[in-house]
């Protein structure tokens, strides 16, 4: 039973606009073990890329985490002020953005920027070690060090990624956030990068939070999974647990609505609407007005609660009988 | 024999690119580079292929957005009942023809005029082709609305885009594209910056549509999976070539050129149980194909209307 | 019936629409503070035919040009010494007295000498109940003046301001559509007048022509709108070009004149607009500026004012004569710097990028 490298437990989080509070991640609660690859899944708006700039605290200024916890490795991140937290950043979590490969400044070389990171952690180290460092860095994820002394712009699209990864393993965190990393990439490309990932994960034993709206990836790429809507996890568990036996009937219309080019070529099911604003305080079941598989015993307006199904497998249901 | 609505031969859009400051030479980049397909009505082709294929570039050639630099585009005439180059199209035939072929876009926020209201973006090819009178006018564009699933259709017609989803903007697309009833429709990836969960429902939309109204697509997509799901036939773009072409399950099922099996073999699959099938690239059998048929033709017959390009590959891949 | 439902919401939602505009802009505090600086000199503006029509005010006394009401007073002429301090005088400033006048000013009545009493009007005159301003050397009304001033600003200024506009945002989006000659000349043309440095350039002009406020508008409305305004609107209506939305219009056989109106010109609009504003500014400082300097055939502006005011050497007595330089400068100032403010608030509420979540 390997230990719990991060622990999150009933995070909120919202955004303090002119309109009133949107409630972006509400009482998220999930776990990521050492070495696992830990997914999340949901679509535009779920609050997936909110939890993972609150884990970071990256959030922007009108962004409040109004209660919860994150322990990294038993600390307690949540309410540690910004000095305290810049350790922590890249040196205990670190991420790879979406489109980070426009992250790049376009007028220092690659090689410098990822160095202006490690000296930010390691001061005392010298320039020769942090070469170093860099090189071994680029040779696990497939780039030549000649690609140090090489401006952003020399770079192909897949490059850049690749070093983005780099920089995100740069000062040996424990924990690597990966948010739609390969979004921009053509799908020979991604699948190179996915490999490398996977392999670099074995290599360094750590563990990854991977976000996606493409369940195929998540599929292929995580140990374990929560799908995410509007704010709430609405069910988690292992990978191929929930491929094989989802129970919340916004997975099922998730896994149902995919196009795949194996397998029988079958008419899929969509949902109806659009996913809720969440500027109005929905309470109870929010997938309510979409579900498909509505049942007498449904009671929309009750308080949700995760409860287990299955060895770790978790779903939100209300009070009331599961469906 | 089947009708064909488009027959496009050897169709080339070459760019010149002057090679610096100080050379005089021009590089010509071939963007599209001596393709060639039929669509049947009621036949819907995919067009598959990664960023900078040129796949964009044939439908801007298609639908006369940007001309293209050689090749023939012909075009089924219904009062001739024969297919017509539409090189000699000029004017006002040109501008009646313009009614046939329409594109729906990939953007669904930039592809409908932010200061225009939606009853005014679907009215406008009826005003420009001068359909009717302004009552058959707007009850057309009702009674399209309805169809695309925009009801109640006085809710819509006077809210400007921005107050609309992306969902609902792709639907307003879709409206405007056929109040018209073209018989072609080129689709540049209308559901990728679209939502999992709404992609299959504008997909679905769009495939009953094109039953009812007798349109063909051309669909062209990064996507196997969503060509898979909406296209009888599949053609795979590389490097502004078609190098594969066949009907979709016998695409995916015997997959004959490299880099289609490259393809194939990248796509992840939505199952952790399932062993992906990887191919290996070996060019053998290609170059027995071309040992076989010769590289006179760019594109070979293999048997059951499967096509493969003869041009040479290696190290492209 | 669906027509009815159809109307009453679209008012609704155009209710909604300027409801949510006004909110953003509410939130500039400098757009606020110039708009209520305009409002401001609106008023003034208005005010002035207002008290004239409803008779509170005689046009034979407060007419800004040649409204006429001095008070008379006899005072003893005296002659203020060289250097003090002298038995009567502590310094400069105690002369003269009450009720005494420096013979020094009386140059234009001849045979009147020290020690003798004269009659005179007193003009100008400071501020009193009559006249909240007081008045100038020609016993004329300043607050009128003021008001006077703030018409010719507005009219000045927003004919200019549409004029221009309206020919940059034209040229701009034909020479983006067109491109190739047409382009390139208009280009060059743009070119031609942004390196003209345009007071010069009036200067000349006002020396070939007597303008009047009209006419000022309108050279100052094609300068402006021929010059730089026409190359950012063009980047502008090239953007647009390229738009999707565009290509749709194209595809579906509309002509290249009816997308450059129908669907470029509306979303060039906004930074149309926003020049509008700003340019409002620099009409109404060129036209200070040029009063100021005599060029102008106008009766009465702010511009004017300054320059009786230097003609007549009052600019040099400091601040003793304050009535007849500061509120004409603060109002050039206050609505020149009004309007800008008012075009960076617009700013906010039309490049959203810029505004805070």
């Amino acid at each position: 039973m390997s230990k719990e490298v991060l622990s999150v437990k009933n995070l909120n989080m919202h955004y303090e606009t002119l309109s009133g509070d949107v409630h972006a991640v509400k009482d998220v609660s999930f776990s990521v073990k050492e070495g696992e690859s830990f997914g999340l899944v949901g679509e535009s708006g779920c609050g997936k890329t909110s939890v993972a700039m609150s884990l970071l605290q990256l959030q922007a200024d009108n962004a409040k985490i109004s209660s919860g916890s994150i322990q990294l490795d038993g600390v307690e991140l949540v309410g540690m002020n910004e000095s305290e937290l810049r350790k922590v950043r890249w040196d205990g979590i670190s991420i790879v953005f979406q489109g980070a490969m426009n992250a790049w400044n376009p007028v220092v070389k690659v090689g410098e920027q990822i160095r202006e990171a490690i000296r930010e952690h390691y001061p005392e180290k010298s320039k020769a070690e942090n070469t170093e460092k860099i090189e071994s860095l680029f040779k696990m994820v497939g780039l030549d060090a000649t690609v140090i002394d090489r401006f952003p712009h020399e770079l192909s699209g897949g490059m850049k990624q690749r070093a983005i990864i780099a920089l995100a393993l740069s000062c040996d965190p424990k924990v690597v956030i990966a948010d739609e990393p390969t979004t921009a990439l053509d799908v020979v490309i991604q699948d190179q990068i996915l490999k490398e990932i996977k392999k670099v994960q074995e290599l360094l034993g750590l563990s990854l939070i991977y976000i996606s709206h493409d369940i195929a990836v998540i599929a292929e790429m995580t140990n374990r999974m929560a799908v995410m809507y509007a704010g709430r996890i609405v069910e988690s568990g292992p990978t191929a647990d929930i491929f094989a036996n989802p129970r919340h009937s916004y997975t099922k219309a998730l896994l149902e609505s995919t196009p795949s080019v194996v397998g029988d070529r079958v008419k899929l099911n969509s949902l109806d609407g659009e996913p809720p604003s969440l500027i109005d305080e929905i309470s109870g079941c929010s997938f309510a007005p979409r579900c498909p598989n509505k049942t007498t015993t449904c009671k929309p307006e009750l308080d949700m609660k995760l409860v287990e199904v299955g060895p770790e497998h978790y779903v939100d249901i209300c009070s009331k009988e599961s469906h | 024999m089947k009708k064909n609505v488009i027959e496009v031969k050897n169709l080339e859009k070459y760019y010149e690119v002057s090679g610096g400051f100080f050379s005089r030479k021009k590089d010509i980049v071939k963007a599209v580079d001596d393709i060639s397909f039929e669509i049947p009505f009621g036949e819907s082709l995919g067009l598959v292929g990664q960023s900078g294929c040129g796949k964009t570039t044939t439908a801007r050639a298609l639908c006369l957005l940007d001309p293209k630099t050689g090749g023939d585009v012909k075009f089924y005439n219904n009062e001739t009942e024969d297919m017509e180059n539409i090189d000699n199209l000029e004017d006002e035939e040109l501008k009646k023809f313009r009614r046939n072929i329409q594109m729906i876009f990939q953007d669904p926020y930039e592809s409908l005029n932010p200061r225009w209201t939606i009853k005014d973006i679907i009215l406008e090819p009826l005003n420009i082709h001068n359909i009717g009178d302004l009552q058959d006018r707007e009850e057309a564009v009702v009674e399209i609305l309805k169809t695309v699933g925009l009801t109640p259709a006085s809710n819509y017609l006077p809210r400007y885009p921005h107050e609309l989803s992306g969902g609902q903007r792709q639907r307003v697309s879709i409206a405007r594209t056929l109040i018209m009833k073209p018989k072609f429709v080129v689709c540049d990836e209308p559901t990728s910056m679209l939502d999992v969960s709404i992609r299959i429902s504008i997909m679905d939309l769009m495939l009953n549509l094109a039953k009812d109204l007798e349109v063909s697509y051309l669909y062209i997509t990064h996507d196997l999976a969503v060509a898979r799901y909406m296209c009888n036939r599949i053609a795979v773009m590389f490097n502004g070539k078609i190098v594969e072409i066949a009907e979709t399950e016998e695409l995916l099922n015997n997959p004959i050129h490299p880099y289609t099996k490259r393809l194939i073999s990248s796509i992840p699959v939505p199952d952790p149980s399932y062993d992906r099938k990887v191919y290996d690239v070996n060019y053998d059998e290609l170059d027995a194909i071309i040992a076989k048929h010769g590289t006179d033709n760019p594109m070979v017959d293999i048997g059951n209307e499967h096509y493969i390009a003869t041009h040479d590959v290696k190290g492209l891949i | 019936m669906n027509e009815n439902i159809e109307q009453d919401l679209q008012k609704q939602l155009r209710k909604e629409a300027i409801r949510r505009n006004w909110n953003l802009f509410k939130q500039s505090k400098l757009g606020m503070i110039g708009l209520y600086i305009v409002i401001f000199f609106l008023f003034l503006a208005l005010l002035q035919p207002f008290l004239f029509i409803t008779g509170i005010w005689n046009k034979g006394v407060y007419d800004p040009v040649v409204g006429y009401e001095a008070i008379k007073d006899t005072l003893l002429v005296v002659e203020c010494p060289k250097e003090y301090p002298t038995e009567k005088y502590e310094s400069m400033k105690d002369c003269p007295g009450e009720g005494e006048i420096n013979v020094k000013r009386l140059y234009l009545a001849p045979g009147v000498e020290v020690g003798d009493y004269y009659e005179a009007f007193i003009q100008p005159a400071p501020p009193s109940s009559r006249h909240l301003l007081g008045t100038d050397s020609l016993g004329r009304d300043v607050f009128s003046q003021i008001m006077e001033g703030s018409q010719v600003a507005f009219v000045l200024g927003l004919l200019s301001a549409t004029l221009g506009v309206g020919i940059s945002t034209i040229l701009g989006t034909i020479a983006a559509f067109f491109g190739g000659r047409v382009d390139a000349y208009l280009m060059r043309q743009s070119d031609l007048i942004l390196m003209l440095p345009s007071l010069p350039l009036l200067f000349i002009i006002s020396a070939f022509a007597e303008l009047k406020v009209w006419h000022l508008a309108v050279v100052l409305g094609v300068l402006g709108g021929l010059g730089g305004s026409v190359i950012t609107i063009k980047s502008q209506a090239l953007q647009v070009k390229v738009k999707p939305f565009v290509d749709s219009a194209r595809i579906t056989g509309g002509s290249r004149w009816r997308i450059m109106f129908s669907h470029v010109l509306p979303n060039v609009a906004p930074l149309a607009l926003l020049f509008m504003v700003f340019s409002v500014t620099g009409a109404i400082a060129s036209e200070s500026v040029l009063s100021f300097l005599g060029l102008l055939n106008i009766d009465m502006s702010w511009g004017i004012m300054i320059y009786l005011s230097q003609t007549d050497g009052f600019i040099f007595s400091g601040l003793e004569f304050w009535w007849l330089i500061l509120p004409a400068g603060l109002a050039v100032t206050l609505l020149a710097g009004g309007f800008y403010l008012v075009g960076r608030g617009l700013d906010d509420v039309f490049n959203p990028r810029l505004r805070k979540r």
